[in-house]
Order: C-alpha cells, then sequence, then structure tokens
C-alpha cells in the first residue's frame, strides 16, 4: 500500500493542465494508490469466470489468452447489438468538454483520461479504428487507434477509476452516461479474467453463501443479536426481530454493512428500533441477507443472479411487498433494473401499503418494493411518530446525496424531509455539490478498497472539500447519507480532510429522536444515543 | 495538429474547385453530380444511422434523474427532470432538443486557495445556441432557391435576418452571429487546454466546413456577386431533377456549393450525427417510473441462482443451531427426512 500524503500537499499537487504529449501517445502509468489488486484465483474460478491465474497488474505480462483480440472484439460486437446506450454513446459524442470537469476523479487527480470524454473515448477510439469505415481509413485523424495490450492495460486502470456516479451524464448535452461506457468497459475485461478482487470476492460470496461479507445465516442473526443487546443498553427495549419468518407480512431487507461495521450497524439499529415502534409485522431473511449488489459493477447477468434472491424469498415466505434500507446502487438496482431482470414480482406481493397509515405506494405497484425513507417519510406526513429532534441536538448535520438514488432515482426530498422532523440543525452543502450534481464519495462501484486509497481521497475531495464549507460556515459536525459504501467511505474521507466531522445514517437520528410511550410518560428516560454517547454535551443535563 | 489539418483540407476543397470549375469547367461535376451525390449520401446515410441505433434495444431503463421522483403524494416533484410518462419525458425531450437544457446546467469548476468552487458557465450554452439556432434560420432561408414561387413565410424570414438594413444587398444578422458562434467554438478549442486536448481533428474538421460554407456565402452576396437568376435556375432544375448549369454563375458559388455538399456527405460518418442521436439517448428519453411499470428487456434469459433450497441444505446445520425455522416443504428437508427414517 502506498504512502498517503498530508492532505494539505496531496491537495496542492492537484494540476489540471494536461501534459504536452497527445493522450494516444502517453502509455497509462501505474501509479501507486490508483489501481486495485487483482481477483484471487480461487475467486475467479468460484464464479466460472474465464482465465483464473495468479497475475498482477504491476507485471509486464498480464497472462491473458493469446486469442484475447478476438474475445475482446467479438465482445464488443456483441454489447453493441445488445445496448443501444452503447452504440449511440459510442457514435454522438462531439468533445464538447461539458462533461470534462465534472469527474470527482478528475478534479482530484487531474489525470486527464479521467475526464469523463477522455475515458470514453480510450473506448470510443477502438470502436472507430475496429468497426467503423472512416476510423478504419483515417485512423487517428478521426480518433481512431487499433486494440492493443496496452489498451486493455488502460482500460483497466480508467475503468476502475470510474465509480458508475454519472454525475457527467447530468451535464451531457446528448445524456451520455460514462457509467454505461465503464460498465462495458469491465465486462470485457471479464471477459479476459481481469478483474479486482474487492468486488469479485463479495460477489463471490453474495452467490454462495449470501451476502457480501460472506457472513453464514447463524452469524447473521448473531450480529443482529448483538445489535439488540446494545439497543436495550440504550433503550430499555427487547427485541427480537424474527428470521426467515413465514407469514410476515414484510420482508426487510439491508445491505450487509449495515449489520456488520461501524457506522452503519447504528442505521440496522435504527431500523430495528423504528419497527418496534410501530409493532411492524416484518421479517429479515438470513438468505436473502444482502440488499447491496456488487454484480452491479461486474456484468448485468451478475447483477441480475444476485438480485434473483430478493423476489425468490419474498415469495417463499409470502410476504406482502419488500422495504429495502438505505442504500445507493442497491437502489439503483431495485429503482431501475429488478422489474426487468426479476420481474415480474411474485404474485404473492401486493402493492405496498403502509400498515400504519394506509399509504398506497402507487409509484412502486409494479416491483412491490419501497425504499424505507418512503416508509419512514409517509409516517412523519402522518404524524405517526413522536419525535424529539432535540435529542440529535448535539449534531449539525447535513445530507449527502448519495449518486444512485439521486441520480438513478430521483430520491432527494424524502430523506431531507425526515432529517428535518429528526434534527433541530439541518444545513444543505453548497447547491451544485447536492442532489443531481452531488459529488461521489470517491470509493462507489466497488473501489473502497485500502490500496486504492490515494485515488478514493482524491475522488471524495470534493464532497468533502462541500462539507468543510457547511463544516465552517454552519459547525456542521454530522454527515447523514443513505448508502452503506457511504457510511464506509465518508467516515474515512472524513477522517482524512474534514476530522471534526463524524457520518451516520438517517435513520441512525430517527431512532434517536423516537420517543417511546414509556419515555413519553418519564417512566423511561434516554441518556444515550444509539452509539452510547450521552446524547447532550456533558456539561448539559440530560433530560 | 488537428486543426492543421482541417485547415489544409478546407483550403485544399477551395482549390479543387478553383481548379475544377475555374480552370477545367467541369461545371456539370460540381453543379450537378457532386451535389447529388452528397445530398443522397446524407439522406441514405441518416436514415441507415438511426435505423443501425434502433436495431440494438434498451434493454434497461436507465433515466438519468436530474429532479425529484414521484413517490409520495404531497412531495412535489419535478415532471420535467424526472418524467413519470410519455407526456412529461416529450417535455424533458422537447427542452433538451430546442433549448439544450443539460448544456444550461454547466459549471466551471474552479480552485480558490485550498477551496473547490463551482460556478454557473453558461457561454457554452450561448454560442451553442447562437450556432445552431442561426444555422437553422440560414437554412430556412435558403429555401427561396428551391422553392417557385417563394413562400411567403420564408420571405418574411429573409426580411426579418435582414431588417437592420446595413449594405446592399441588406446584411443578415444570422451572418454575424452564426460567425460568432463558430469562433467561440474554435477559439474554446484551443484556449482550454483541456479543450485542446480531447480535440480530434474531426472536431475541427466540420467548423472549418462551415466557416468555409458560410464565408463563401457572404463573400457571395456582397463582394463577388454571382448571377443569382443562373444560381435559381440550377437549384431548380435540381430539385426537378432536370439537371441544368446555366452559363456565367461564378466560382465562388461552386466554393459554397461543394462546401455544403461536403457537409452533407460528411454528415452521417461523423460526431455531426448528434443531430438525431440525442433523441434517441435512453437517459434522456425514458420516463422515471420503472417501479410502477415493468420495462421488458427483449434479451433477458431467466436468472440461474442457488434458491433457498439448495442454499438451506448447506448451511443446515447452522439454521437447526442457530434457532432459524427450516423450511419443511424443500423437497430435500424432505428426502433428508426420508433418509433419516429409513436409518
Amino acid at each position: 500500500m502506498a504512502k498517503l500524503p498530508k492532505p494539505e500537499e496531496l491537495f496542492d499537487s492537484i494540476d489540471w493542465t494536461p501534459p504536452e504529449t497527445d493522450w494516444m501517445d502517453t502509455p497509462v502509468e501505474f501509479q501507486p494508490g490508483r489501481w486495485c489488486y487483482p481477483a484471487k484465483k480461487k475467486v475467479v474460478e468460484d464464479l466460472g469466470f474465464p482465465n483464473p491465474r495468479e497475475w498482477s497488474p504491476a507485471d509486464e505480462d498480464w497472462k491473458i489468452p493469446s486469442n484475447w483480440r478476438e474475445i475482446v472484439l467479438e465482445g464488443m460486437k456483441e454489447r453493441l447489438e445488445k445496448y443501444r446506450s452503447f452504440k449511440l454513446f459510442m457514435d454522438i459524442c462531439v468533445r464538447c468538454g461539458a462533461c470534462a470537469d465534472k469527474c470527482h476523479y478528475f478534479l482530484g487527480s487531474g489525470d486527464p483520461k479521467n475526464m469523463p470524454v477522455l475515458r470514453a473515448e480510450l473506448m470510443r477510439s477502438i470502436y472507430k479504428g475496429e468497426f467503423t469505415l472512416p476510423g478504419k481509413i483515417f485512423g487517428r485523424l478521426a480518433g481512431a487507434r487499433k486494440l492493443t495490450e496496452e489498451v486493455i492495460k488502460e482500460w483497466f486502470y480508467y475503468y476502475y477509476q470510474c465509480s458508475e456516479c454519472r454525475r457527467c451524464s447530468v451535464f451531457c448535452p446528448y445524456g451520455i452516461d460514462t457509467c454505461e461506457v465503464t460498465m462495458m468497459g469491465r465486462e470485457l475485461l471479464h471477459l479476459l479474467g481481469i478483474n479486482i478482487n474487492w468486488i469479485l470476492e463479495p460477489v463471490r460470496n453474495c452467490v454462495y453463501i449470501g451476502n457480501h461479507l460472506g457472513l453464514q445465516p447463524h452469524t447473521v442473526k448473531e450480529n443482529i443479536e448483538y445489535l439488540c443487546w446494545d439497543i436495550e443498553e440504550v433503550t430499555g427495549l427487547k427485541i427480537q426481530p424474527s428470521f426467515n419468518r413465514k407469514g410476515a407480512e414484510i420482508l426487510f431487507v439491508a445491505p450487509s454493512g449495515d449489520y456488520f461495521a461501524d457506522p452503519g450497524i447504528y442505521t440496522f439499529m435504527g431500523y430495528l428500533v423504528l419497527f418496534e415502534y410501530l409493532g411492524l409485522d416484518y421479517t429479515l431473511s438470513t438468505y436473502a441477507s444482502e440488499g447491496g449488489n456488487f454484480g452491479l459493477f461486474t456484468s448485468h447477468e451478475m447483477m441480475q443472479k444476485i438480485n434473483a434472491k430478493i423476489y425468490h424469498e419474498a415469495e417463499r415466505l409470502g410476504v406482502k411487498f419488500i422495504i429495502g434500507g438505505e442504500c445507493g446502487h442497491m437502489w439503483r438496482v431495485k429503482h431501475q433494473y429488478m422489474d426487468t431482470v426479476n420481474g415480474p414480482a411474485p404474485s404473492n406481493l401486493e402493492v405496498p401499503k403502509s400498515p400504519i397509515t394506509g399509504t398506497v405506494f402507487e409509484h412502486a405497484k409494479s416491483t412491490k418494493m419501497i425504499h424505507i425513507c418512503e416508509f419512514t417519510a409517509d409516517l412523519i406526513a402522518h404524524g405517526k411518530l413522536e419525535l424529539d429532534p432535540s435529542r440529535n441536538d448535539k449534531y449539525v448535520v447535513t445530507f449527502h446525496d448519495s449518486c444512485n438514488p439521486s441520480r438513478g432515482m430521483g430520491f432527494f426530498e424524502e430523506p431531507r424531509f425526515i432529517l428535518k422532523h429528526v434534527c433541530n440543525n439541518f444545513y444543505d452543502m453548497p447547491e451544485n455539490t447536492i442532489r443531481e450534481k452531488t459529488f461521489c464519495c470517491g470509493s462507489g462501484s466497488g473501489l473502497n478498497t485500502d490500496e486504492f486509497m490515494d485515488m478514493r481521497m482524491r475522488g471524495g475531495l470534493p464532497r468533502a472539500n462541500a462539507v468543510e464549507y457547511v463544516h465552517k460556515k454552519h459547525g456542521v459536525n454530522m454527515l447523514a447519507c443513505i448508502c452503506a459504501i457511504d457510511r464506509a467511505a465518508l467516515s474515512t474521507l472524513m477522517q482524512y480532510w474534514v476530522p471534526e466531522v463524524g457520518v451516520c445514517g438517517v435513520h441512525e437520528l430517527v431512532a434517536n429522536a423516537l420517543v417511546f410511550p414509556d419515555e413519553k410518560t418519564g417512566k423511561k428516560k434516554r441518556t444515550l444515543d444509539l452509539r452510547q454517547q450521552p446524547l447532550k454535551p456533558e456539561d448539559e443535563e440530560n433530560v | 495538429m488537428g486543426a492543421v489539418f482541417a485547415l489544409i483540407t478546407v483550403v485544399a476543397f477551395v482549390l479543387v474547385v478553383y481548379l475544377g470549375v475555374g480552370v477545367a469547367g467541369l461545371h456539370f461535376l460540381f453543379g450537378v453530380i457532386i451535389p447529388y451525390v452528397a445530398f443522397f449520401t446524407f439522406l441514405i446515410g441518416m436514415i441507415y444511422r438511426v435505423i443501425e441505433w434502433a436495431r440494438s434495444p434498451v434493454p434497461f431503463r436507465i433515466v438519468t434523474t436530474c429532479g425529484q421522483q414521484k413517490s409520495l403524494s404531497w412531495v412535489k416533484r419535478n415532471p420535467l427532470e424526472s418524467p413519470y410518462n410519455n407526456f412529461e419525458v416529450a417535455l424533458r425531450m422537447f427542452l433538451e432538443v430546442v433549448f439544450f437544457r443539460s448544456l444550461f446546467r454547466n459549471l466551471k469548476a474552479e480552485i480558490k486557495g485550498r477551496n473547490l468552487i463551482y460556478g454557473s458557465y453558461k457561454w457554452l450554452w450561448l454560442f451553442a445556441i447562437l450556432f445552431h439556432y442561426s444555422f437553422f434560420i440560414i437554412l430556412l432561408r435558403h429555401f427561396r432557391f428551391f422553392a417557385y414561387p417563394v413562400p411567403k413565410v420564408i420571405d418574411g424570414l429573409n426580411q426579418l435576418d435582414a431588417f437592420l438594413h446595413i449594405g446592399l444587398p441588406h446584411f443578415y444578422i444570422t451572418d454575424a452571429l452564426i460567425l460568432a458562434g463558430l469562433t467561440f467554438l474554435f477559439v474554446r478549442r484551443l484556449a482550454d487546454p483541456k479543450l485542446r486536448y480531447i480535440s480530434l481533428a474531426s472536431d475541427y474538421l466540420p467548423l472549418f466546413m462551415i466557416y468555409g460554407l458560410v464565408i463563401s456565402g457572404i463573400l457571395m452576396r456582397h463582394f463577388f456577386k454571382v448571377d443569382v437568376v443562373g444560381v435559381k435556375e440550377l437549384t431548380m432544375s435540381l430539385v426537378h431533377f432536370s439537371p441544368k448549369v446555366p452559363q456565367g454563375i461564378g466560382t465562388i458559388f461552386f466554393i459554397h456549393l461543394f462546401f455544403i455538399s461536403a457537409l452533407m456527405a460528411y454528415f452521417p460518418f461523423s460526431k455531426l450525427v448528434h443531430m438525431l442521436g440525442v433523441f434517441l439517448s435512453p437517459t434522456r428519453n425514458l420516463a422515471n417510473n420503472s417501479r410502477a411499470k415493468r420495462h421488458i428487456n427483449p434479451w433477458n434469459q431467466p436468472a440461474k441462482f442457488k434458491t433457498y433450497c439448495e442454499w438451506q441444505e448447506i448451511f443446515y446445520e447452522q439454521l437447526v443451531e442457530s434457532g432459524q425455522p427450516i423450511d419443511e416443504d424443500c423437497p430435500q428437508v424432505k428426502e433428508r427426512k426420508k433418509a433419516e427414517g429409513a436409518e
């Protein structure tokens, strides 16, 4: 692992001026901290992916099959025929450059091949050179080049320096979405056995065990029971969630990070406290124990395979609808892909209807799956939750719009509505860094691995810089988000850039603010938050 | 480098016409054959491109949402940036195609001290609008050469465009605006190091061809006057497919005609296809309603995955020991029971 420079040094090293040499003449240089370790041989084997072997991107020889050119070109041809997005985006870019300074990895690194236009051009040049007549005739003049092993290495480096956040596609006058190009790039690399372990191992775990972390069913249950003990410490509630229970009304699915690691666990505790408050008839599943989907970062087929168990389990348990936890890419899958790849929803599922408020979630009438923030916002709007926002008074909160719910769903108001009801101090970051223009945490799409730290801190800089702004201006000390990768990645990012700011999920703050009947009557008194810290600063009395 | 190549190409175009028409007298080639070939290349080429795009399906509903989704009834949603039905999609596309909505969002990132700042930056939008609309109006104006009698609308447009009444014949405003647009689009490619880095010869070439087209047009109208009656005779004969090149039209006209021919022929093979491609862009032309309405992927195959029952077999012991329910309906459990019974 490369040594990370000091934050100030890193900031001052940023230079957006491109080098003198033309990009086609600038060979890819594998800088430390900017690439991820390859997938282990065993993992590749288990998944039945091609060309399992021991290798390293640092090696000269990547041990790719001798007919690699045919494989890649055949793969490209197939995908050009299967995806209009891919074909169209290869054809219509005018290189206007509107996207150039929209990518967080470019802003943080200044590497010109991180400009979305050029990242796509790495692929487009091959498309032109190998598939189009003008490209074959005019070559470089038309922006075309031939496929070489150098290109493959370049693809690996830069398609794993894109977090598929889609910020560029907001600004593109033709809606060109680099995410689609990156997805194709990664799929093509898989055909040669080029992949990264941080994505493939979770995928393997998810396929064979049930979740990214590879927690077996008894461990999942144990982990959650530990969280219940912690909840009891704080609230005095004895919560016993059910697992794999047939006949429950609702199946609740969360990203596995939420019941595994700090600070996600507090979000998970938040869900449980809320459900307990409501007396909700729900069950958790140790089989469908992963809401997230690293298959999305692998291939469309793998995404489909991993997501299939959600409907399968919902059918087996006979639930009426599904609620999904706070997770970014999970919700891109649930919102934009699930119905298409795994639908139609099993017949036992009904249009989601809140058992508390009676609200029918018409917008999810086909998938039968709603976001927990939609569920909770509806509860609050109907006055079904007794909330004491002052319990979160030690926090000055801002909200990080996660890329996928933002640009893949249009999910902006629901979490803000909740936050404004569960805490008294809420400030948004500057307008051009939130909502559809939000910046990635720098570690999305399966890149939140330690060996990638230099690029993570650089890519996360635009986000961190905006947090720093509200930290200085309003004293913001808590960054709320609705994404499990964010909760892990932003914690590291904040430690590096703005160490005064913590990270939490929205439902952690909900549970802190939630006043149980016994607490209202004064029979019980809450003095701790879910992190078992005093609710109020020590000089104030905890009431 | 790319700019130099594009410049040389365009200069070569002028020379070719000068030699071909002015010296060798190949009027029919430059006045009839090349324009016809170019026009049909454009027409057939563009149709072919659209058919090619349309042949690839849209497997997923990958809308880029730039506004609040439709969810709870009291949440104010944004129908233009997150359309929920096809009518709203049409509105979004209208804004996109007619007003360049996404380009209007443009920001410029800057480093000030240790802060990243993103200011509004609408110059590209403004000059892109100027360029495209001027081009469009100029194109419409030219219909006076292709219709007899000239429709009133086109006449009106001409007068409107020349309402400043400068010079004789009157100078068209759009001629100035398109030159301003072109110049901005060209200069920014050279002035901004990032733009210069990504620009290819095929980015400069269309700019220069259009420069050539516009400048030759202006020269012809105001400086090297040509026989307009002869020009109209030629254009009408092209329209009626009975081509005839009258004597005495100046070479500058043929240069103009060659530039538009070159542009038309180049169109379907270049980035200029964005003109039609924008309509097909799946991040913009779909409704964000994928949880309410199932989107069909024509090549979707059923997923192969480990079913619950298969999974339960693997983790049977752990499930039992940790007190999680065993699904007795699984055939594997029935077999297990049978085997236990047999022992």
